[in-house]
């Protein structure tokens, strides 16, 4: 079957509603949105985003049944020059569509649960038109992404990566004029800034990977490269590509060493860091990967390099995330330790199993966030009952203000026994804790054990990487047994968490959703014959792959390892509950570790000392230095506007003063003496006239007489 | 007439032409230096008469009348500019007529 053929059954003309539905919802937001209530706004962005969620379930219906061949929707002529043919296609293959359904669906979900959660944000002032801008910033964010998986050509994909990295820094810096704590700062739009540069360097080399590749193969499309490449593998100029595709992939995904952009993206509102920062766009450069598996598959080291760094991401972040204390920076550690586990996996060549752990993850991962965020308003609505609990008059609330110390409704050493006041959201948050620890038969379980047991499989030729991943294993269960013993159990350390009040059914409900898909999700990709649906399904767009039977040694150590961790956890954590202004009890006996997870390992420190204060310094240099004082000063100054001047000068004073002014007064001046010696002729005695005439008479008779 | 060669009557004219310039660049009152223009028109007068008579030709005694005439009219014209000056300038010293000087 031909594409044209398949393009004309099933659903595929819809594909560019994808894009479309989203954009007309932040439209009809942005022309009406300034009169509409705010349910009418989030049901407006909600239904926009959830129309593309039906075009995506009917594409992926289409798709199966056209047996998952790969279908490109047409849709517009951009960029024709030469031999550089560049169009906007949908391509509709099985892998796009599990993207766009993770994307459309969860981000649905998160739609819904925004409408609930940003009307009560402490810094949400009744002010519609923020309301507004947040829902048009997440409408355009669906649209991106949809360019970005439905993209036919890495150009297209380029677009959507480009615009998905512009939505994430609007958003992150969404609340610009306050800080999380409700302060007057500037901090969120210093996040923005940092994951918008941070993201720069990694686009940087996801273009000169496309730029590569167009030198090289001629094309950007994605069968035409891959046909090309298989061709005539060139194992250099492959190898250039897919590692300065793996630039990019560091960036977007949050790897080692481009990562410390997304603990700071946490400054966004949390439904935006639970579907931007955990669910979709970070998992972009995973599906980066696996849409280039076949340049991938060529070059067996940038395969073993992109392993190492999700590997190597994958127990770096899992460590610091011991370490913190706000609730949304461990979730946020954890978020780039579980994208380690993902491009570990696509590094070796476990396509599936990436996907399988980003499908997983983004359930669950969306799940924990936006719990999270139920459980920091809660917090926020136990701290507003305090201060404002007494008057039930809203307009005493100015003076309150000023008197109040600074409350961190995020920081988990404010909490503590919440499954008192949010039972909902305390077993929400205990599914998604528990499918990310990977415990049976949560979604984590079944996608983690997929990664670590490729990588068990293919140890000889990826040494190291499972060893390093199931350290990564033990470590997030350990943390988040941590989360949970410190936010939900013991006593409550402030008065606040006293009076933590429940989320209302906008945010629960959502949420629930998510906890079932957190807690079956697994069963997209059972380990057993005749299941494996999701590797049977990417099949079609991946080649064959090999279903893993359920390898009960492996899966039996990472249980065992994730138990053993909630164990500890329990132990450190659980048994003697942490009291109100006592330390971490694991400070003391890790010594300078701890204090290394606690401070991130001091990497936005070492960077400041290592890129950013050397480049201040060569920007001051270049400005001051080369700039001011040598451009300015002396090029400009000395050279170009002192010889201008003496130039000037010359003209001006020997050559137009000395030489031509002085014609000009010489030649007045003699006009002047020899009328003046003239004008003496002419005396006034009219005798002296008469002899003149008479004394020529004389000469000119004596002249005509004599000659 | 026949005893008295003609070149008296020319050395005679000559003379009086010379007086008559003389008198025009020597004296300063203009009714004296009126007078010697006078003196050489009726100087060369005198030519014209003398060769006429040698010629045998009437040309001459009528030009001197044309002269006569011509001199009565400057003389006229003279007198009223002489007049006109002295009125403003209260005398008639041409050195003293010197407003074109340059």
């Amino acid at each position: 079957m031909n594409f044209s053929e398949a393009a004309n059954t099933g659903y595929f003309f819809l594909a560019p509603w994808l894009v479309f539905f989203p954009v007309i919802g932040l439209l009809f937001n942005m022309i009406f949105g300034g009169k509409m209530s705010e349910k009418a706004i989030g049901t407006v962005a909600s239904l926009a985003s959830g129309m593309a969620f039906v075009v995506s379930v009917l594409l992926a219906y289409s798709l199966s049944a056209t047996h998952g061949h790969t279908v490109t929707v047409p849709f517009a002529e951009w960029i024709h020059i030469g031999e550089l043919q560049l169009d906007w296609t949908f391509r509709i293959d099985t892998l796009s569509t599990v993207m766009m359904l993770v994307v459309s669906g969860v981000g649905t979900l998160i739609h819904i649960y925004a409408i609930g959660y940003m009307h009560e944000d402490v810094r949400f002032k009744d002010d519609v038109k923020r309301f507004r801008r947040f829902f048009v910033f997440l409408n355009l964010f669906i649209a991106m992404m949809m360019i970005l998986v439905s993209g036919d050509s890495y150009l297209m994909l380029f677009v959507g990566w480009e615009g998905v990295g512009l939505c994430s820094f609007l958003l992150i810096g969404f609340w610009y004029d306050f800080d999380t704590l409700g302060q007057k700062s500037t901090a969120n739009a210093e996040a923005g800034k940092k994951a918008f540069i941070a993201n720069r360097v990694g686009d940087f080399g996801f273009l000169l990977a496309i730029f590569t590749t167009f030198w090289h193969f001629g094309s950007l499309q994605f069968d035409a490269v891959f046909k090309a490449a298989e061709a005539h593998p060139d194992p250099i100029v492959i190898s250039a590509i897919t590692l300065f595709m793996l630039i990019g992939v560091t960036g977007k995904s949050a790897q080692v060493p481009l990562y410390v952009w997304l603990p700071d993206a946490m400054a966004g509102p949390t439904p935006v860091s639970a579907l931007i920062h955990a669910a979709t766009m970070v998992t972009a450069g995973v599906y980066l990967v696996v849409r280039s598996a076949p340049l991938y598959n060529l070059v067996h080291g940038a395969s073993y390099i992109v392993a190492m760094i999700g590997a190597v991401t994958a127990l770096f972040a899992a460590t610091i995330a011991v370490g913190q204390y706000d609730i949304k920076k461990v979730l946020a550690y954890s978020t780039i330790s579980q994208l380690g586990f993902m491009v570990a996996a696509v590094g070796m060549g476990a396509y599936v199993a990436g996907i399988f752990h980003l499908a997983t993850h983004a359930f669950f991962k969306a799940l924990l966030f936006l719990s999270a965020g139920s459980i920091i308003l809660g917090m926020e609505r136990g701290h507003h009952h305090l201060a404002h609990g007494h008057d039930d008059h809203g307009d005493a609330d100015a003076h309150h203000d000023e008197e109040e110390e600074v409350f961190d409704p995020g920081d988990m050493r404010n909490m503590g026994n919440l499954r008192k006041q949010m039972p909902v959201t305390f077993w929400l948050y205990m599914a998604g804790t528990l499918a990310l620890a990977g415990i049976f038969p949560f979604a984590g379980f079944w996608s983690k054990d997929e990664i670590l047991l490729d990588a068990k499989l293919h140890a000889e030729h990826f040494p190291g990487v499972y060893w390093l991943l199931s350290i990564a294993a033990f470590l997030t269960a350990f943390y988040m047994g941590r989360q949970i013993w410190m936010v939900f159990f013991g006593k409550e350390r402030t008065e606040v968490a006293k009076h933590a009040e429940e989320s209302p059914p906008v945010m629960t409900v959502p949420l629930m959703v998510l906890a079932v898909l957190a807690v079956l999700g697994g069963a997209m990709n059972l380990p057993f014959d005749g299941f494996h649906n999701l590797g049977h399904w990417l099949e079609h767009t991946l080649g064959h792959v090999e279903g893993l039977p359920l390898d009960l040694g492996v899966a039996g150590i990472s249980t065992i390892l994730a138990l053993l961790a909630i164990f500890f956890s329990w132990l450190i954590y659980g048994k003697n509950p942490l009291k109100d202004g006592q330390p971490d009890p694991l400070k003391k006996p890790l010594g300078f570790l701890f204090t290394g997870m606690e401070n991130k390992w001091f990497v936005d420190e070492g960077y400041g000392a290592l890129v950013i204060k050397p480049f201040e310094k060569l920007a001051k240099f270049l400005s001051v230095t080369v700039d001011w004082n040598f451009w300015h000063d002396w090029f400009h100054d000395s050279v170009i506007y002192a010889g201008f001047k003496g130039l000037a000068r010359f003209l001006s004073e020997p050559v137009d003063m000395g030489i031509i002014n002085a014609i000009a007064d010489k030649l007045a001046d003699m006009t002047k003496r020899s009328s003046e010696g003239l004008s003496r002729l002419q005396n006034g005695f009219v005798r002296s006239y008469a002899l003149s005439v008479l004394l020529g008479v004389v000469a000119i008779l004596g002249y005509l007489l004599f000659k | 007439m026949e005893g008295v060669s003609v070149n008296y009557y020319i050395g005679l004219s000559a003379i009086l032409f010379i007086i008559g310039v003389l008198g025009v660049l020597v004296r300063r009152n203009a009714l004296v230096i009126f007078m010697s223009i006078e003196l050489m028109l009726n100087a060369a007068n005198l030519a014209f008469v003398a060769f006429s008579s040698v010629n045998n030709s009437l040309d001459g005694q009528i030009f001197v009348f044309f002269i006569m005439t011509v001199a009565a009219a400057e003389v006229a014209v003279g007198l009223a500019l002489i007049v006109a000056i002295f009125r403003t300038k209260k005398s008639i010293d041409v050195d003293q007529i010197n407003l074109l000087k340059g």
